[in-house]
C-alpha cells in the first residue's frame, strides 16, 4: 500500500506552499506521486528521485573531468580551502534551511569571510531600500482575507509563483473577500503584457526602466498634482484614474519583482514604491511586499540578521561584520579580485551571475554544494552531492512575508548521502582542528 | 544581413523554472531558455525566419539563441531572454554600487546567424570559463 503525506512545504519559490500531499511507495522510499504543487515544485519532487543525479562528491581533474570522491575528501578539500584563504565569497544560503545557514556562517566567524545570499541578484535593492524609508507590511494571510487592492508591479507571478495567486492574491475567498476575484481589484505595471496581466482590471505598459518616474506619477496623483500629458509611456489621464482606484480600497498590497529591482534606479525604484505605499495610507490601509524568489532566501536574511545585524553581503573578513553593498556583495567582490576562494551552497551563481563573474569562481579555489548539477558545479573544483531540503531532509524557512514554516521530509536521500548540514557540521569541525579553535 | 537594436530584459518564466529543477545538464534547459523572444514587428526588420538562431550581442558579451515569437507580448523594440547563462552571457554586469548587475535594460545587436549553433547551459558556461568566449 502506498501512503500519502499531507501538509507537505514545496520547497521551491518563496510563496512556500504548506498543502502539497506526496504519495509515497509501501517503503517509504520513493515519491510515487505529487499533488497540489505548481508545474515547478512538481519537478523538484520528481526529479529529486531521478536515478542520474549525483550521489557522491567529484573533484575536478587537469583536463576538467570530474573524478568521484569520498566526503571524508570532500570535507579535507573544503576545509583546507577555508583553512587557508584570507577572504573567502560564501555565497548562496537560498535552498538550504535555518539550520545549515547558521553552522556555515560559524565557519565563516572562524575564517573571516563574506557570507551572501541570493538577494544580491535578487531582492538586495529591497533590502537597501527597507534600510533607507522602512517597510509597512502584512502576511499572505492578511492578504487572503482582506486586501481588495492587489498590484503587481514589475513581477509576473504567473510564471514565477504559480500558486501565489491562488492561495493568497486574487483568487481565495477570505473572510472579508468572499467573492474571490469579484472582491478585488487587480492592477499590473509591467513592460510586457504578461500572463499575469490577462487577469488584471487595470495594466499600465510602463516603458521599461521608468518605473521610478511612474511609481512618483502615483504619489503626485493621489494628491491630484499636476502631471505631463505622459508618464513612462502611460496617458495621465489613466494614472490619476489608476490612483483614485487605490485610494478608494479598504485594504490594499503592492507586490513588487525584479522588473524594480533590476532595471536602473534599482533602490531608489523600491523607495519610491514604499513611499508610494506610505501616501496610500492617509486614505486607506496599504502594504508593501517583495516576491521574494527561492524558498528560503527571506529565512537567510533572517539569520544574518539576527546573528550579524546585516541580511546580506556581510563581510567578518576584518573580525567583525561590516555590510556595504556595491562593496561587500559578490558579483562586486568577484570582479574586482577581492576574495581568493568561493564556497557556493544551495544556489546556482554559474547560470545566473553575469558571465565575468562566473569566470572569476572558476579561476579560483572553489566548492559547490548542490543536489543538482548545474553550471556552477562543472566550473568549480569540488562539486558535494546533498541531500534536498524539503524532500530527504526537513528544517526551518522563512516565507516570503517572514514567517517560518518548518518543512517536512518525505523519503530518506540515497544511502550514505550527507545534508547540506551535515557537510557543514564535519567541515566546521575540521576548520576548527585547523585553526586550533575549540 | 541586417541588424537590429533591441532593449534587452531577462527574467523567469515558467519553462525556465521547470527545466532547472528539471536538471541544468539536460537540452529541456537550453529549450527554455536559449532563446529570444521578438515582437513580430521586430522579426519583420530582422527579415528572419521564426525559430532560427540569431546572435545577441552587447557592449558585455555575445551569444547565439534561437528566436522565437514574443509568448507574452506585444512588446515592440523589447527582447526576452528568460534569466540563465544565455541571457547572462550579454547582460550589463555593473551593478553601480548597489551590488545587483543591471540584468535588465541591456541595448542590444541581433542578427541572424543561422549556421551557428546554441549551445547547451553547461557548455556554454564552461567555454566562457575557459576563455574561448567571443
Amino acid at each position: 500500500m502506498t501512503k500519502t503525506i499531507t501538509d507537505v512545504i514545496c520547497p521551491f519559490c518563496g510563496t512556500l506552499c504548506d498543502d502539497i500531499e506526496v504519495v509515497v511507495s509501501d517503503d517509504g522510499k520513493k515519491i510515487v506521486e505529487v499533488m497540489n504543487a505548481c508545474a515547478i515544485g512538481y519537478e523538484k519532487f520528481h526529479h529529486s528521485q531521478a536515478t542520474d543525479r549525483a550521489t557522491r562528491p567529484r573533484m575536478q581533474q587537469a583536463d576538467g573531468s570530474y573524478k568521484e570522491v569520498s566526503y571524508d575528501e570532500a570535507v579535507e578539500y573544503t576545509a583546507q580551502m577555508f583553512a587557508k584563504s584570507k577572504k573567502t565569497l560564501m555565497y548562496g544560503w537560498s535552498s538550504t534551511n535555518c539550520e545549515a545557514q547558521s553552522v556555515g556562517h560559524e565557519i565563516a566567524e572562524i575564517c573571516g569571510s563574506v557570507v551572501d545570499n541570493t538577494a544580491t541578484v535578487c531582492h538586495g535593492t529591497t533590502l537597501i531600500a527597507v534600510q533607507d524609508v522602512g517597510i509597512p507590511s502584512c502576511t499572505l494571510g492578511e492578504i487572503k482575507n482582506r486586501a481588495d487592492r492587489i498590484l503587481f508591479w514589475g513581477c509576473n507571478p504567473a510564471h514565477a509563483h504559480p500558486r501565489h495567486m491562488s492561495r493568497y492574491s486574487i483568487f481565495p475567498r477570505g473572510f472579508f473577500t468572499g467573492k474571490g476575484q469579484h472582491s478585488r481589484k487587480v492592477v499590473v505595471v509591467d513592460p510586457r503584457p504578461t500572463d499575469t496581466s490577462k487577469m488584471a482590471d487595470y495594466y499600465f505598459q510602463v516603458e521599461q526602466g521608468r518605473d521610478y518616474e511612474l511609481l512618483q506619477a502615483f504619489r503626485a496623483a493621489l494628491k491630484h498634482e499636476w502631471l505631463p500629458d505622459v508618464v513612462a509611456g502611460i496617458p495621465k489621464e489613466r494614472i490619476y484614474e489608476g490612483a483614485d482606484m487605490l485610494k478608494a480600497g479598504r485594504f490594499g498590497i503592492i507586490f513588487f519583482g525584479m522588473g524594480v529591482t533590476q532595471t536602473l534606479s534599482k533602490n531608489h525604484n523600491i523607495d519610491a514604491a514604499i513611499m508610494l505605499t506610505k501616501d496610500l495610507n492617509e486614505y486607506t490601509k496599504f502594504n508593501i511586499m517583495p516576491m521574494r524568489g527561492h524558498y528560503n532566501v527571506t529565512g537567510s536574511g533572517e539569520v544574518l540578521g539576527w546573528q550579524f545585524g546585516f541580511p546580506y553581503a556581510v563581510d567578518i573578513s576584518r573580525g567583525f561584520a561590516r555590510y556595504n553593498p556595491g562593496d561587500t556583495t559578490s558579483n562586486d567582490l568577484l570582479m574586482r579580485g577581492d576574495v581568493d576562494s568561493v564556497f557556493v551552497i544551495a544556489s546556482d551563481p554559474g547560470a545566473h551571475f553575469p558571465w565575468t563573474s562566473v569566470k572569476k569562481i572558476s579561476e579560483l579555489p572553489s566548492v559547490a554544494v548542490d543536489p543538482h548539477f548545474t553550471p556552477t558545479t562543472e566550473i568549480c573544483k569540488l562539486h558535494v552531492p546533498v541531500a534536498f531540503v524539503g524532500i530527504e531532509v526537513g528544517g526551518n524557512a522563512y516565507r516570503m512575508d517572514n514567517v517560518p514554516i518548518d518543512t517536512r521530509k518525505v523519503v530518506d536521500p540515497p544511502e550514505g548521502m550527507l545534508t547540506d548540514e551535515q557537510f557543514l557540521e564535519k567541515v566546521l569541525h575540521r576548520v576548527k582542528e585547523l585553526k586550533g579553535v575549540h | 544581413m541586417p541588424k537590429i537594436q533591441l532593449n534587452l530584459i531577462t527574467g523567469r518564466t515558467i519553462q525556465q523554472g521547470v527545466a532547472i529543477e528539471g536538471g541544468k545538464e539536460k537540452p529541456r534547459y537550453r529549450e527554455a531558455c536559449g532563446i529570444i523572444e521578438l515582437d513580430p514587428s521586430d522579426f519583420e526588420k530582422l527579415g528572419a525566419w521564426r525559430n532560427t538562431n540569431v546572435r545577441v550581442t552587447s557592449a558585455h558579451g555575445s551569444v547565439v539563441v534561437k528566436a522565437i515569437d514574443a509568448t507574452q507580448g506585444p512588446h515592440p523594440g523589447l527582447g526576452w531572454i528568460p534569466m540563465g547563462p544565455w541571457a547572462n552571457s550579454v547582460v550589463n554586469p555593473n551593478t553601480y554600487s548597489t551590488g545587483m548587475p543591471t540584468f535588465k535594460g541591456t541595448p542590444v545587436e541581433v542578427e541572424p546567424a543561422s549556421n551557428e549553433p546554441v549551445l547547451l547551459g553547461i557548455e556554454l558556461v564552461q567555454r566562457y570559463c575557459r576563455g574561448d568566449k567571443k
